[in-house]
């Protein structure tokens, strides 16, 4: 089922050290600007994916009370955030004055869009169930039982929108070798590609925390025992957040890409309704048991 | 405190700026970015003053949302190309006095709000609101919104739901000859007829659409 790839194994034990040597190999390309592209903006574009990847990280708890900045409106702030992401893309695609990145990134900015308006949605489930915005309530409110239990249904359809919102096999139709042989970083070279991808992984991982957080309990442990109890929160949210990037990496290795209008069908005929559905079947239901939150 | 004004000139100074870029700038795609940097850092200023959900929503709604489709405008009709031809030729001179009334208009407009709350402080009276101080912001915004002011907020919905119906009738067009796919039938394909042996009748060929 899985392609087996022996992959890079020569530099350091098990070539662990191949990423590092990677980075130092970009570190000294040269930056190659095309002499027709929007000079300013082609440059700003990698900045802009790279920061706004590490800024959402300032709300995520890893513990109790480990965590950057503890605001008020936590989730939205995440979701602002992974929001803007689709400027860093546009702007690279329009900069670059080319047809395969201007196409690209067209394609990356639609999917994105689509795919926020169901992950929206289903965080409206969770908060119904929580009834606050702050990420470390939302935590605090799974301590008898995880999210992942009542709602096992958004949470499948956060993990395929999560795939889709940041562009990973099988969605990965911006960067379609056979169509459009690299998106939106077809004219990057260098450290600004090395951006671009660093910004894609941190994204990835963002998603994958914010999974965790939303429907995995967070920091907290899986089993409120004696030993378990003593492992730090930052350790059990890296776990789950491991778990859930395994699981990403196996999905690449499973499914084979998607054609660009199933994408937009699944996006928009089907998840937006089901997730729709489960905020009015959740609501009800709370109403109904008087189990919705209290301020 | 300080830090608070400096902050505040800082954000307000860059939204000015911004502003007045968006409609100096010769390169549309560049106006719209210009204009992205308003809405973020006039969000930035809504947070400032406490109003952490407004400034969040303005960014979901106003950066997410609203100027994608703006930059998807100006990017796919290739704006900034008619601007210059419309700028250039002589005929521009006709659009100045259209737009001097409208921006005139909407300059007294302007002064009358302003002016009536300045001069009639009881215009709107804030003690209506029962805004609880302990909690937070979204949760007094939920409080007032869904209790006293339902019918304004279920109107502004039927608004926006009739806005989107309008423009979607306005936007659909029947298009001739377009080939379906049946998902259905796709999934449903099995092995066995996926290869059909046909008797091609010389000179008549067959019909293989489905």
């Amino acid at each position: 089922m899985f392609k087996k790839r022996q992959g890079p194994n020569v530099v350091g034990p098990f070539g662990l050290l191949q990423s590092l040597a990677d980075a130092l190999k970009y570190m000294f390309k040269e930056i190659i600007i095309p002499a027709s592209s929007n000079k300013i903006i082609f440059i700003l574009a990698p900045i802009v994916t790279m920061t706004l990847a590490l800024i959402a990280w300032a709300v995520i708890p890893f513990g109790e009370d480990q965590v950057l900045s503890n605001i008020n409106v936590g989730i939205l702030y995440i979701f602002a955030v992974s929001s803007l992401g689709v400027y860093g893309i546009i702007m690279g695609g329009w900069a670059s004055n080319s047809k395969y990145p201007f196409l690209g990134s067209i394609r990356s900015a639609a999917q994105m869009v689509s795919y926020e308006v169901s992950i929206g949605i289903i965080i409206i489930n969770v908060l119904l169930c929580t009834g606050s915005l702050n990420l470390n309530d939302i935590v605090i409110a799974q301590q008898e039982m995880w999210f992942v239990i009542p709602l096992f249904p958004m949470f499948v359809i956060f993990f395929i929108s999560a795939l889709a919102e940041t562009n990973r096999p099988p969605f990965d139709l911006p960067e379609a070798e056979a169509e459009l042989v690299a998106g939106y970083q077809t004219e990057y070279s260098g450290m600004m590609y090395a951006m671009f991808w660093l910004g894609e992984y941190a994204n990835i991982l963002l998603m994958c925390a914010l999974g965790s957080i939303l429907f995995l309990g967070g920091w907290l442990s899986p089993i409120d025992l004696y030993p378990f109890n003593l492992i730090p929160g930052a350790i059990w949210l890296i776990f789950k957040i491991l778990f859930l990037f395994i699981l990403f990496a196996l999905v690449k290795a499973i499914v084979p890409r998607y054609r660009y209008d199933q994408l937009m069908r699944l996006g928009w005929k089907i998840f937006l309704p089901l997730s729709l559905t489960y905020v009015v079947l959740t609501a009800s239901y709370l109403f109904y048991f008087n189990l919705l939150p209290t301020i | 405190m300080i830090a608070h004004s400096i902050f505040f000139y800082v954000f307000s100074i860059i939204a000015v700026v911004s502003a007045i870029m968006v409609t100096v700038s010769k390169n549309t795609v560049h106006s719209v970015f210009f204009l992205i940097l308003d809405f973020i850092s006039i969000s930035c200023l809504f947070i400032m003053i406490g109003a952490e959900f407004l400034g969040m929503i303005m960014l979901i709604v106003y950066v997410g949302a609203v100027a994608v489709l703006f930059l998807f405008v100006v990017m796919m009709l290739n704006v900034a190309q008619q601007k210059n031809q419309w700028f250039v030729s002589a005929t521009s001179s006709e659009h100045i006095p259209v737009g001097l009334i409208i921006s005139t208009l909407i300059f007294f407009e302007l002064i009358i709000v302003i002016g009536g709350w300045k001069y009639k402080s009881d215009l709107f009276n804030s003690n209506n609101l029962n805004i609880i101080s302990e909690v937070s912001n979204t949760h007094s915004l939920g409080q007032v919104l869904y209790t006293d002011y339902i019918h304004v907020f279920q109107i502004s919905g039927m608004i926006l739901l009739i806005a989107m119906i309008g423009a979607i009738v306005l936007t659909f067009r029947q298009r001739e000859g377009v080939k379906k796919q049946s998902y259905i039938k796709q999934i449903s394909r099995e092995r066995s007829e996926g290869v059909e042996v046909l008797e091609v009748p010389f000179n008549q060929g067959v019909n293989i659409d489905d």
